[in-house]
């Protein structure tokens, strides 16, 4: 179908796409920032769930942040790329991106596969309920994420819609700073 | 749809890494904290060093820096509506006690659950 | 009746006719994504429908969903219910979510050349703050909904007391989102009366930057208030005190409004269509609707009226004239533009009639039947003898055949509205003779809406302009 004239518009200065994003940010910025004030308020009455929390996997959790923040690094590259109009190097550190998210869905199921056979639940504790809720929500943004990259990645490959690389990428930043906070909450602030 | 603002580019990929390299040093930083045993100091690596790398993040790699002003007051004003929410819903769910009240079953749980670690058992 | 009624016709509806149309430009900016929103939206009304069909029928837990009611299906009888009923409404508010994006990003970028800022409608306005409300204040519902929907199926215990949780946590998650969401739906009611007052009394809206940085404080303001909902829960009693002072506050910028469109009206050449009649009607009551909040937002008396009918009452004295009165002034307006044809005035004026008159006979006594005690959301007061007092009864009587007269007054509407859809008085493009963007468009507009993308010159409300021979000036006129 033809683009409408008015998506070509912009009398902000700001290309529409990139408007849109922006608010989409905004939107979800409440929407983890509700669920971490629930947690955050709970945590400090229930001290006692510092003793759960002793049982997360720090090191599962840093290596992710580090996957995470490589990601980051991947997506901005392929920005950078598109922006030259290099479409292979662009679709390349799109999929380097893809795979750090696939990268970090594994490290998480691995840690939490370990933590269902001790017996640590969504259901066994609140804290346990909050830690699944709360890195579950993230993971399902992160596979979002990575299925409208992956799209997004063939359209490069063939020189189109190239502005869509940034976007993408204003979205997954937003999904490592989400994880940037969750990771200090559920595995080091303990 | 494709005009960037030129000045946009003038970071090569050189300066992404190098940032990149700087959120890694932060992340280690992090990590270590809880390991001195001050939760004071606990405290301020883990978090002080997440909204570091959250700014940094979002300055540098999604271009807010370069961005017009008003994206980030309007994600300001959103960080804002969390912490309204948090003030205020604070007072009746941070605490298991007021000045005239106490909230029973959660002085119960604290009870129950003082030394154990949250297996699964039949609620 | 506020999700799938209000709102999609406030907001949804109009919006997407309105905005490309008013801001000059062909569609939405992301018509896909309109599309998906839209999709998304008759999946959770197909989803909504289904929840009553389900064994146990629909949710039993009111539309606030408080816990542990709704969380354990021992105590709400309606285990498929309660879920589909929490699964509508989450995907509800991503649809909401995803158009309100289409709408804040079309206004804020593909205005006609020269419509400034202060050109826009307020109409316009209106949906798009009433979009960022919305979008600013559901995240925590969200969440929470999120959280209350594993409560019912995995058996998790966010709001339960024996499991750590708390349910008054519940009550701030929903009402922070609850309390934007009721400016949500005023927002746009308002729009659609300043755009009607306007045009039939031939003049400028009297102070348009008033309205809206008034309009903007309003919505700032309406994130302070929540916890007036739960005055009796047992929250902190200085919470109360703030939110008493806040709620209070409120009323000034909303009664601002009101009187700057009192003062639109003054000395004003008033043509009484039947949607100027809805939009006079839409202040007079809301008016009521309005003071009647003081009562219930000063906790003292709150502590009475809570859950009572007079609660019932204020709040259908304002979402009355918002999602019905003012959206049938908004629909009689802007019927020739959608469907190049005129309304029949006759009937309109007897559906007026027969919608204003038997809605107040409804809402009226309940004031009274509440101040003396009927509690809400029970099926009947017999068994209350200080209740069932001759007085109360007549009372309940008149609210309910009221009831049955205001519905069998929608018929000439419904009618009127389909006969005139094929049969109607042909109207041209701008038959108000209003100065707005979309009437420059052919009636019905077609795809693409103009054949030339309109310029603007002047804010929308020019009009009795001195020394001009039309009284009169359309937005895109040269000069």
């Amino acid at each position: 179908m033809q683009t409408p004239i008015a998506t070509g518009r912009s009398v902000t200065g700001i290309p529409t796409g990139r408007l849109a994003v922006w608010w989409i940010v905004g939107s979800e910025i409440v929407i983890f920032g509700g669920l971490l004030m629930y947690y955050l308020m709970l945590r400090h009455k229930y001290d006692f769930w510092a003793e759960s929390s002793e049982h997360t996997n720090t090191a599962a959790g840093a290596l992710n942040t580090f996957i995470l923040l490589t990601s980051s690094l991947f997506i901005v590259l392929a920005h950078y790329y598109a922006e030259r109009k290099d479409h292979i190097k662009s679709f390349k550190f799109i999929w380097f991106t893809i795979a750090g998210g696939l990268g970090f869905l594994c490290v998480k199921s691995i840690e939490w596969t370990n933590e269902i056979m001790h017996g640590y639940t969504i259901t066994s504790q609140l804290f346990w309920s909050f830690y699944y809720t709360a890195a579950g929500i993230h993971a399902v943004h992160v596979i979002a994420g990575m299925v409208i990259m992956g799209i997004i990645s063939f359209d490069v490959l063939r020189q189109k819609n190239m502005h869509r690389v940034e976007l993408i990428g204003i979205y997954w930043h937003f999904v490592d700073i989400v994880w940037i906070f969750l990771f200090p909450l559920l595995y080091i602030a303990k | 749809m494709a005009e960037h603002v030129k000045h946009e580019d003038h970071h090569g990929p050189e300066f992404y890494i190098k940032i990149w390299a700087l959120l890694l040093v932060l992340l280690v930083i992090s990590v270590v904290g809880p390991m001195f045993g001050h939760r004071i100091l606990t405290l301020i690596t883990a978090f002080g060093i997440a909204i570091v790398k959250a700014l940094i993040v979002a300055g540098w790699f999604m271009h807010l820096k370069t961005e017009k002003k008003y994206i980030w007051y309007m994600l300001m004003t959103m960080l804002l509506m969390v912490f309204m929410f948090f003030l205020g819903t604070a007072s009746d769910a941070m605490k298991a006690d007021g000045n005239n009240w106490t909230n029973e079953a959660a002085h119960k749980l604290i009870e129950q659950h003082k030394g154990s670690t949250g297996e699964a058992h039949k609620p | 009746m506020i999700f799938w009624f209000a709102m999609p016709v406030l907001i949804a509806a109009f919006g997407n006719f309105l905005i490309p149309l008013m801001i000059g430009c062909d569609d939405m900016v992301f018509p896909r994504i309109n599309r998906l929103s839209f999709e998304i939206f008759f999946l959770s009304v197909v989803i909504l429908i289904a929840s009553f069909l389900v064994p146990g029928g629909g949710f039993g837990g009111a539309w606030t969903a408080y816990p542990p009611l709704s969380a354990k299906a021992e105590y709400n009888l309606t285990p498929w219910g309660s879920s589909l009923w929490l699964l509508a409404v989450a995907l509800e508010f991503v649809a909401f979510l995803l158009g309100g994006i289409n709408f804040i990003t079309t206004l804020m970028n593909s205005r006609a050349k020269g419509m400034k800022y202060t050109d826009i409608p307020i109409v316009l306005w209106m949906i798009v703050i009433a979009s960022i409300l919305f979008m600013a204040s559901v995240g925590p519902l969200i969440a929470g909904a999120i959280m209350l929907l594993f409560d019912q199926m995995l058996g998790t215990g966010f709001f339960d007391p024996a499991r750590g949780g708390d349910p008054v946590l519940w009550q701030h998650l929903f009402w922070f989102f609850g309390h934007p969401e009721v400016y949500v739906v005023l927002l746009p009611a308002m729009g659609i009366v300043a755009e009607v007052i306007t045009t039939f009394s031939r003049k400028k809206l009297f102070a348009y930057k008033t309205v809206l940085f008034t309009t903007i404080a309003t919505g700032v303001l309406s994130f302070f208030v929540w916890a007036h909902h739960q005055f009796i829960a047992g929250i902190d009693p200085r919470m109360a005190n703030i939110f008493t002072v806040t709620t209070v506050l409120i009323s000034i910028p909303i009664a601002e409004m009101l009187f700057v469109y009192i003062a639109t009206l003054y000395g004003g050449s008033i043509r009484f269509t039947t949607a100027m009649l809805f939009a006079l009607a839409f202040l007079a009551t809301f008016l009521i609707g309005g003071v009647t909040g003081i009562f219930l937002g000063a906790s003292g008396a709150d502590i009475y009226f809570h859950d009572t009918y007079f609660v019932l009452a204020h709040f259908h004295y304002t979402f009355v004239p918002i999602a019905v009165i003012a959206v049938y002034a908004g629909i009689y307006y802007w019927f020739p533009k959608m469907f190049g044809r005129f309304m029949n005035e006759f009937w309109g004026k007897v559906h007026f009639w027969g919608t204003v008159i038997p809605f107040n006979t409804i809402f009226m006594p309940l004031f009274f039947t509440g101040a003396a005690g009927d509690h809400r959301r029970i099926f009947s007061h017999s068994n209350f003898p200080d209740l069932a007092t001759p007085g109360l009864i007549n009372l309940r009587i008149l609210a309910t055949v009221s009831v049955i007269v205001l519905i069998v007054f929608q018929l000439p509407f419904f009618i009127n509205m389909f006969y005139s859809m094929f049969r109607g008085a042909k109207a041209g493009r701008n038959p108000w003779n209003a100065n707005t963007l979309e009437w420059v468009a052919a009636s019905p507009p077609p795809h693409g809406n103009f054949e030339v993308l309109p310029e603007v010159y002047r804010g929308p409300y020019e009009f009795s302009v001195p020394g001009r021979a039309q009284d009169f000036w359309p937005q895109n006129e040269k000069a």
